[in-house]
């Protein structure tokens, strides 16, 4: 197989086989070294197998195999000849990333670091299963998947403000929650306002560096400045959403004619794929609504210590999620349906996606870096939408399995490591700050150097970690 | 006999279990997946849980076998410790779950789902191989 380099930091590989279009990989040298070791390849060769597939499948930066669609995966579908797929959406529906700002500054809760780090870590269930305060009936959970976060704020858990500046302004509209199986809802029903486990986090970090002081500015920004980043999904309902809809269609269409099983598709415009979408809203929905329990409970927390504390929302991405959206095609304004998986929408100014208080800008995106490691804010761009169907990087992207990290690494080390690097952490369990240990991933900062350079989004802030609670 | 051994994969918990039989391999499915949620922790066998699932091929059965297993751990509290009276014919699963109420220990779940992703079940003289990705 031939990866051809085609400008900087822009690679092809050639159609060849079954592929409808060929494949991008969009990386440095350094990274694509890394993508070139595991399956990340064969597994965007394999959705440019995909009918009705647009342009090129891609891979950005932080991509590594992943399970049918590799992780930082990208491909868009036409919506007569196309296909929607669980499996290219990932079993995490809208695994996320929100971004809060608050009026205070590292001065202001240094020495207090412990206690934020007690209080919140009480406060906000993480790690297994059920386990969530907050009680809900059938009938307001059905409401709940059609609202998102909007319904939480109409119960009195934020302000409009909140939702108004998240992507799609914390509700997928057309969420039908008759499309979401008894199954789902029983996973989910006690899981509202939870992190879970793995990678998902919740972090107060601080503002150390600052590149574009203007856009910053815009969106409320500054150097110094208290900011807490939520990162989870779905929990078990927008899991239990794909499996449901993996055997909906295994029994609809059959897979034989795939290169990997778990690629099964419906047509954008069969009832099958339409009510995959439906339910996939919904489990959308329920996401946005989890982080919105969530912020209000580190409203509450943070009150208890800072009475003047003020906390808003930046913003708040999707990772995994298909979305209808406009892009040009061939020189051609189409509306397309854009498959993101572990990939984050970068939408440029002018966009009538992106919240009223962005748009001369650009879309806020942000991007987590790996436990203990920076993380940053940018801000979305033409450009991406030109190379990449509008969408840039989900964090920094692994590198070397779990199983790896257990036998190489060890909890206790990581977490004194982070210690003397004056992060306060805490986790369910401390095998999984082995897991989630920052040599498992790429180095963010080249991550971001990259995605920077090529112009799919543009560095706006850096920011790094005082407190750290991981699922 | 080995009942099941971890492979690398960049991101998620691959592996392979094996058996003299089909019922055996899926038993050692269920411990390899048992040991992703919780590690080798000591469930309690306090509980018992009847099966009955269904697929269209091994892979198929696997696959909601072993999904059954994780929506019983979200939806009901069940962790299980161990399988009894497994019985497969026709792409048809019986089973007893032993377990416990997961709410009395301390573990991280990290298993989101089963996936079909280079999944395989398969004889080859008289062994049984079955290979599985969760994503975690």
């Amino acid at each position: 197989m031939e990866i051809k380099n085609i400008s900087k930091d822009v690679y092809e590989v050639e159609k060849e086989g079954n592929m409808n279009v060929p494949s991008r990989i969009f990386a440095s040298e350094k990274i694509l070294e890394n993508i070139k070791k595991d399956k990340t390849t064969e597994q965007i060769k394999n959705v440019a197998c995909l009918p009705g597939i647009l342009n090129y499948s891609i891979a950005l930066p932080d991509s590594h195999q992943g399970y049918g669609f590799p992780i930082g995966g990208v491909a868009a579908f036409d919506l007569g000849k196309g296909v929607i797929s669980p499996g290219g959406v990932g079993y995490d529906i809208n695994c996320s990333v929100r971004l809060l700002k608050t009026n205070l500054e590292k001065k202001d809760i240094l020495g207090k670091e412990k206690e934020l780090l007690e209080i919140l870590y009480k406060k906000i269930p993480s790690g297994v299963g059920r386990g969530s305060p907050f009680n809900i009936t059938r009938k307001e959970l059905n409401k709940l998947l059609e609202g998102g976060a909007k319904y939480l704020v109409e119960k009195g858990f934020g302000v409009k403000e909140d939702y108004l500046n998240m992507e799609e302004e914390g509700c997928m509209k057309e969420a039908d929650s008759s499309k979401v199986s008894e199954r789902a809802i029983k996973r989910g029903i006690g899981q509202i306002g939870t992190l879970g486990a793995g990678n998902h986090f919740l972090e107060v970090q601080v503002v150390d560096e600052i590149f574009d002081e203007k856009i910053a500015k815009e969106f409320g920004i500054k150097k110094n400045q208290i900011v807490i980043m939520i990162h989870c999904g779905s929990r078990g309902l927008g899991h239990q959403v794909a499996s449901d809809y993996i055997q909906l269609m295994e029994k609809e269409y059959g897979f034989g004619n795939l290169p990997d099983r778990e690629l099964i598709n419906a047509p954008i415009k069969s009832k099958l794929g339409k009510d995959y979408y439906k339910a996939m809203c919904c489990a959308a929905n329920f996401a946005f609504a989890n982080k919105q329990l969530i912020t209000h409970w580190v409203r509450e927390e943070f009150k208890k210590i800072f009475q003047k504390s003020e906390v808003k929302v930046v913003y708040d991405v999707c990772h995994n999620i298909a979305k209808f959206e406009e892009h040009i095609i061939e020189g051609k304004k189409k509306i397309v349906c854009v498959h993101r998986k572990g990939a984050t929408r970068a939408f440029g100014a002018g966009r009538k996606e992106v919240p009223k208080s962005y748009r001369e800008i650009g879309q806020p995106v942000l991007i987590p870096g790996s436990m203990g490691t920076a993380s940053y804010l940018l801000v979305g761009t033409k450009k991406a939408e030109e190379l990449t169907f509008g969408s840039t990087v989900h964090g920094a992207g692994r590198i070397s399995s779990r199983s790896s990290a257990l036998k190489n690494l060890n909890g206790e080390e990581i977490k004194k490591e982070m210690n003397k690097e004056g992060i306060e952490v805490k986790s369910g369990s401390i095998k999984s700050l082995a897991e989630e240990a920052p040599s498992v991933y790429k180095d963010i900062d080249e991550v971001v150097k990259v995605v920077d350079e090529l112009g799919i989004s543009k560095k706006i802030a850096r920011m790094k970690p005082l407190i750290v609670i991981k699922g | 006999m080995e009942k099941f051994r971890f492979l690398e994969h960049t991101a998620d918990v691959k592996f392979q279990a094996f058996g003299k039989n089909i019922g055996e391999v899926f038993e050692n499915c269920a411990i390899a997946l048992k040991e992703s949620i919780c590690g080798k922790m000591k469930v309690h066998p306090e509980k018992e849980k009847k099966i009955k699932i269904g697929g269209d091929d091994f892979e198929s059965l696997l696959y909601n076998f072993l999904e059954e297993i994780i929506y019983l751990l979200d939806a009901e509290d069940f962790l299980i410790s161990g399988i009894k009276n497994i019985e497969i014919k026709d792409y048809n699963l019986k089973a007893v779950l032993t377990g416990d109420n997961s709410s009395d220990y301390e573990f991280t779940n990290n298993v989101k789902a089963v996936t079909y992703n280079e999944m395989f079940v398969k004889k080859e003289k008289d062994f049984w191989t079955a290979q599985v990705v969760l994503d975690v």
